[in-house]
């Protein structure tokens, strides 16, 4: 057998979870370093905005000590990507808080190379206002230097290149902050030599942890190997197994595309891979193709604060209000503006969501409604908190006891699960920037500590 | 009548970025898929009835024959968890194309 370059993905999710056995089966071979992905955007804007993790601090140290001491014991490297959920300056500094922790309960020392992905503002404007910034996609709102000013945290996309400067400095263990999910895989491999296709082909399939097999799961190891001309994916759990088709599919999760995939500075073509069960539960591929770009583009993803939430949750089990619903809730709305006519309309926002109905779809819902009770969740979004909270008492009140037409429930119109009904959410955020820039340097700075 | 959920393997919908949803329809035997995709049912046109959308708003529709799978990705009329949104994760768009009829 050729030598190969073996990376081991614990989990999906840094702080996700995975079984001790299904890791430990990885060191039966020789294995070149650990690589795990931290992040995500699928939770949404808050993570970003609020600067908050996806996965608990206590789940994040369990993780991460099982998978520091072993990767500092064999003396390879051990690379997170994403640090923290979203990669941003807060996230890198709580999980590198963590490091430090485990390294001095296991009373050892490391090399770290932590690689930032902050973007100041100005930054940004500047490129804004050299053409340097499109949106990722046509619905993607244009960018303007005010939403720049309101978006706190920004970051942005790394490639392999700098990841690749850590590994050349030996770091034993390298924080990124956001990065392109395969891109901490992908330097792994072309540090070693490895063809960057290949590398960024099985990136994009580790990344998920054990996604791949059957039964696929993100809470589950997985085991990789770069060749010169083609890699192999393999299950670290007897439970699962890979097959050639589910790792060709693979490729299809939460992607635009399902073999045209962007990255920074480059476009990876999957159409013409193969995909052949070459041992029992062993795939391997080959053919993916790197085609580097002239013009670098990274991605870049900032969140703003654009309103304060208040919601309430009950049941509806009346038919007489069941059957006028939409009716009443408009109803009540205007009895609530009426009441609050000193506040502009432009202040507050109420929504509402009849769960068992059609919240999950909206008017999208080809289904007619045959149940016999709803779920109604409805929210107040204001400029702030207070107003948010006192519109919602006003809204809920006003609809606990609107008398609508023909009601004989003279006593209450909603069933409320919990005392008090109200929920004080606090802020809410968009993605205000998810938006391309054309760079013609690395802009991730790498630093170094020794612990 | 046979519907798509009957055929496919795995059918279903995520967030693809916070900007866009795609819809996944992944079969486990090649000559179902050849089936479904000959059969000609999914077109850009029927899924912009489906979803109520513009045929605009479909960025991709493509059959990827090694995998035996067919992705669609639509544009999010909102954004992953901004106000309005009703599925951050994007989770479960995928009911309406389960009904599809072969």
């Amino acid at each position: 057998m050729q030598k190969g370059i073996s990376i081991l993905s614990p989990c999906g999710i840094l702080g996700y979870g995975f079984p001790k056995e299904s890791f430990m089966n990885a060191f039966q071979e020789n294995i070149h370093g650990i690589v795990v992905d931290a992040g995500s955007t699928d939770a949404g804007p808050h993570k970003l905005g609020a600067n908050v993790s996806i996965v608990s601090r206590r789940a994040l140290k369990k993780d991460l000590s099982i998978i520091l001491e072993c990767g500092l014991k064999h003396r390879i490297p051990v690379i997170i990507g994403s640090s923290g959920g979203a990669g941003a300056k807060t996230h890198v500094e709580l999980t590198l808080e963590v490091v430090k922790e485990i390294l001095l309960e296991q009373k050892r020392h490391a090399k770290i190379g932590i690689i930032w992905a902050d973007f100041k503002q100005q930054t940004i404007i500047d490129a804004l206002e050299e053409g340097r910034i499109t949106p990722l996609t046509p619905n993607i709102p244009t960018l303007t230097k005010e939403k720049i000013l309101e978006t706190k945290t920004i970051v942005a996309q790394m490639g392999h290149e700098p990841i690749l400067k850590a590994l050349k400095q030996k770091c034993d263990i390298i924080l990124c902050g956001r990065s392109y999910d395969p891109s901490p895989f992908a330097a792994l491999g072309i540090y070693h030599g490895m063809d960057p296709g290949l590398s960024y082909h099985l990136g994009k399939i580790l990344e998920c942890g054990a996604l791949c097999a059957e039964p696929g799961t993100t809470k589950d190891c997985i085991l990789g190997t770069l060749y010169k001309h083609s890699f192999t994916v393999r299950a670290l759990n007897p439970i699962r197994k890979c097959t050639a088709t589910s790792v060709a599919a693979h490729t299809f999760y939460e992607k635009e595309h399902p073999f045209i995939l962007h990255g920074p500075g480059f476009t990876l073509n999957l159409e013409n891979c193969e995909f052949n069960e070459i041992s029992d539960g062993v795939i391997e591929v080959r053919n993916s193709q790197y085609i580097a770009e002239e013009e670098v583009r990274i991605k870049l993803e900032g969140a703003r604060k654009v309103a304060y939430r208040t919601f309430v949750i009950a049941g509806i089990r009346d038919p007489l209000l069941i059957n006028q619903l939409e009716d009443v809730e408009q109803e009540v709305l205007q009895q609530v503006k009426n009441y609050f006519n000193e506040i502009s309309d432009e202040d507050y926002q109420v929504n509402f969501y009849h769960y068992g109905k059609d919240a999950v779809l909206g008017d999208q819902e080809p289904t007619p409604f045959m149940g016999h009770e709803i779920g109604v969740m409805f929210e107040v979004l204001a400029k702030d908190q207070e107003l948010a909270n006192s519109i919602c008492a006003n809204v809920r009140s006003t609809f606990l006891h609107y008398g609508y037409e023909g009601r004989k429930s003279s006593a209450g119109n909603l069933a409320f699960p919990y005392a008090p009904s109200d929920i004080e959410f606090g802020p809410v955020y968009e993605f205000s920037i998810y938006h391309l820039m054309k760079i013609t340097q690395d802009p991730f700075l790498l630093e170094i500590v020794e612990v | 009548m046979v519907k798509l959920v009957e055929k496919a393997k795995i059918l279903r919908s995520k967030n693809a970025g916070p900007f866009e949803i795609t819809l996944d329809v992944l079969f486990d035997e090649k000559q179902v898929y050849e089936e479904v995709k000959n059969a000609g049912i999914l077109t850009k046109e029927v899924i912009a009835d489906l979803y109520n959308i513009s045929l605009d708003d479909i960025h991709h529709l493509v059959f990827f024959d090694q995998a035996l799978g067919i992705k669609i990705t639509i544009a999010r009329k909102i954004s992953s968890g901004s106000p309005g949104d009703r599925d951050v994760y994007g989770a479960q768009q995928h009911a309406p194309l389960m009904n599809l009829e072969l």
